[in-house]
């Protein structure tokens, strides 16, 4: 995915002279083309990534289109104060790029753990929130993020994760994407986690469950229309993150649906816990303690139709 | 900007520029009540921060920003952030006497939907650059707006001014190191040095001394003067060389409260709001009719 944003900002850059790349001291060589390309708009801002921010909010309100690219957690957490005041506030359109994000470095330890920010972020006023799926989805949110005038959080994973889309699909912000058609259950997926979603919707169809899933890449703002049609239909719709069931695209789907006069669904967040991992592991194994399988998800949402 | 180029900010009026600085001085000084009678009337505290500054607002806005008030959003403007924002009167009332609007504003100042909020808000009037209050934003915003500058090749500068306890953030300090590193010339930092903090001396609840040091150590061109002396405040803030290749560092010697003898160096003024006789003394004292 990282290899991918690399490329897909550079080709943004040549269309588009306002575009300006700040990195926290990471990518290395990642960005050798652009930096080859466009010397005057790559800045390496060094591990010091609320500057970082407050700086990528001047570049906007001089007229120019940041991009901000570091580890996920340094990205937001670190420097939620400067996104909240510098770029939230004054509403200028930074693009904030986190990589790693969710469980993708497991093995670094919660230090380098984002399971909590979608819920920190998309409570700023005017911030929109993606997790792309894959490499295809990581291009259609940057150029959309960068078309927009509003501010955008994209949460990215590392490298190497499966492609899902085979042909690039229409990415709209707040637009969620259909993969697989289904009657009976429906699962929503955001950001890398979405082909384990895709497997469990084959376990139960298997099973004879007819399931939907959608990349539901934009948890904020919400697909309220697909969202509306959804809940008026399944008889299951389940959320599925790298990400805490609270806050996140789970928190928000039941934030939302609380709202609703009645619906013949039931909704099933899954995600991590309410807890940071301790255990020494990788990626996977992180995911399998934390209920983030196939065969787990599949198994709880046949326990929610019986 | 006739005879400028196209990238050049535009020119100061003659009839600001042209001010001596015993006329600067004066404008001080009526500055100066205003800000009292704002905090009186409003019931809003932080007066002490505000008169320090007092005399680097008029320097910068009559003598060197290069900012035209009836044209306040010119992309090629320098850019002037006032990032202690709790000092804000002294801005709205400085942008007011400039003519970026009407001087009635402040009479409605921290008031039920007045455009000036106790601290400003984004865009809230002609003139304000940055919304500020939570200290050490201006510094790194303000480097943004600079490195924009050089990346789109306009010859603005940038001047912010930030107080001594907002030296405690941060990201004052990472901003201290991106700037230099950027060879960011074309900003200016201003420290009003009043030497208080909210609850006690700035030099003692963190370790400040030396300013100048830590700014020339961080390879900043840095200078310390009297900054409640507008002649000293003027010729500093028009030394700012050109393609010097660092950016600039204004240590302001200041005194909390300046102007008025009952509130200068007492820290009490950080909070306190003048009472209708206190605002009578001062008037007394600042030779206001």
């Amino acid at each position: 995915m990282r290899n991918a944003f690399a490329k897909k900002i550079t080709e943004l850059a040549k269309q588009d002279e306002r575009v300006v790349l700040l990195s926290g001291d990471i990518g290395n060589r990642l960005f050798d083309d652009f930096k080859a390309r466009f010397p005057s708009r790559f800045y390496n801002c060094g591990v010091a990534e609320a500057n970082m921010m407050g700086v990528a909010a001047g570049l906007a309100m001089s007229g120019l289109r940041p991009v901000c690219y570091t580890i996920t957690p340094f990205i937001t957490y670190r420097c939620m104060e400067q996104i909240r005041v510098d770029v939230c506030y004054h509403h200028v359109p930074v693009v904030i790029v986190g990589t790693g994000s969710g469980l993708s470095y497991a093995s670094l330890g919660a230090t380098h753990h984002s399971c909590e920010e979608m819920g920190m972020l998309r409570l700023l006023p005017g911030l929109t929130v993606l997790a792309p799926a894959d490499e295809v989805e990581v291009r259609g949110a940057l150029e959309a993020a960068l078309k927009s005038d509003n501010p955008a959080y994209i949460r990215i994973g590392k490298k190497g994760e499966p492609v899902v889309h085979k042909t690039p699909p229409e990415f709209a912000i707040g637009k969620g994407i259909v993969l697989r058609e289904g009657k009976e259950v429906c699962l929503l997926s955001a950001g890398t986690i979405l082909p384990v979603a895709l497997a469990a919707a084959e376990l139960l169809a298997q099973k004879g469950h007819s399931t939907r899933v959608v990349s539901f890449h934009t948890v904020k703002p919400l697909d309220t229309e697909l969202l509306a049609e959804v809940f008026g239909r399944f008889r299951v719709v389940g959320t599925v993150e790298e990400h805490s069931v609270l806050g996140g695209l789970g928190g928000s789907v039941a934030e939302w649906a609380s709202e609703l006069p009645s619906s013949p669904a039931r909704l099933v967040r899954f995600g991590t816990r309410d807890e940071f991992l301790h255990l020494t592991c990788e990626q996977e194994e992180a995911r399998e303690h934390f209920g983030l399988t196939p065969q787990a998800i599949a198994a709880e949402i046949e326990r929610h139709l019986r | 900007m006739s005879q400028n180029s196209l990238n050049s900010p535009p020119q100061l009026d003659a009839a600001s520029s042209g001010k001596t600085i015993a006329e600067l001085e004066d404008i001080a000084r009526k500055l100066r009540f205003k800000l009292i009678e704002m905090s009186h009337a409003a019931g809003t505290p932080h007066l002490g921060s505000a008169l320090s500054c007092v005399d680097i607002l008029v320097a910068a806005y009559w003598k060197t920003v290069r900012i035209n008030p009836a044209d306040p959003s010119n992309p090629f403007r320098d850019r002037f952030i006032l990032s202690k924002g709790h000092a804000a009167t002294a801005l709205y009332a400085t942008l007011a006497a400039r003519g970026f609007f009407p001087a009635d504003w402040l009479d409605s100042f921290a008031r039920h939907g007045s455009p000036l909020a106790e601290q400003p808000s984004p865009g809230c009037a002609p003139g304000v650059e940055l919304a500020t209050g939570s200290l050490g934003h201006g510094l790194p915003v303000g480097s943004g707006m600079a490195l924009a500058g050089k990346i789109q090749k306009r010859n603005y500068r940038v001047y912010v001014v930030m107080s001594d306890g907002e030296c405690n953030e941060g990201t004052v300090w990472e901003a201290a190191l991106f700037a230099p590193a950027n060879k960011l010339d074309n900003l200016v930092v201003v420290i009003d040095y009043n030497k208080w903090q909210a609850t006690g001396r700035s030099n003692e609840i963190m370790n400040l001394p030396s300013l100048r040091g830590k700014w020339a150590a961080f390879g900043w061109e840095a200078s310390e003067i009297d900054g409640n002396d507008m002649s000293a405040v003027v010729e500093a803030l028009g030394k700012v060389p050109e393609n010097g290749g660092k950016p600039v560092a204004i240590i302001a010697n200041t005194v909390k409260g300046r102007g008025v003898s009952f509130m200068q160096d007492d820290n009490n003024w950080h909070y306190r709001i003048p009472n209708q006789e206190e605002v009578q003394a001062a008037k007394k004292e600042l030779r206001i009719a």
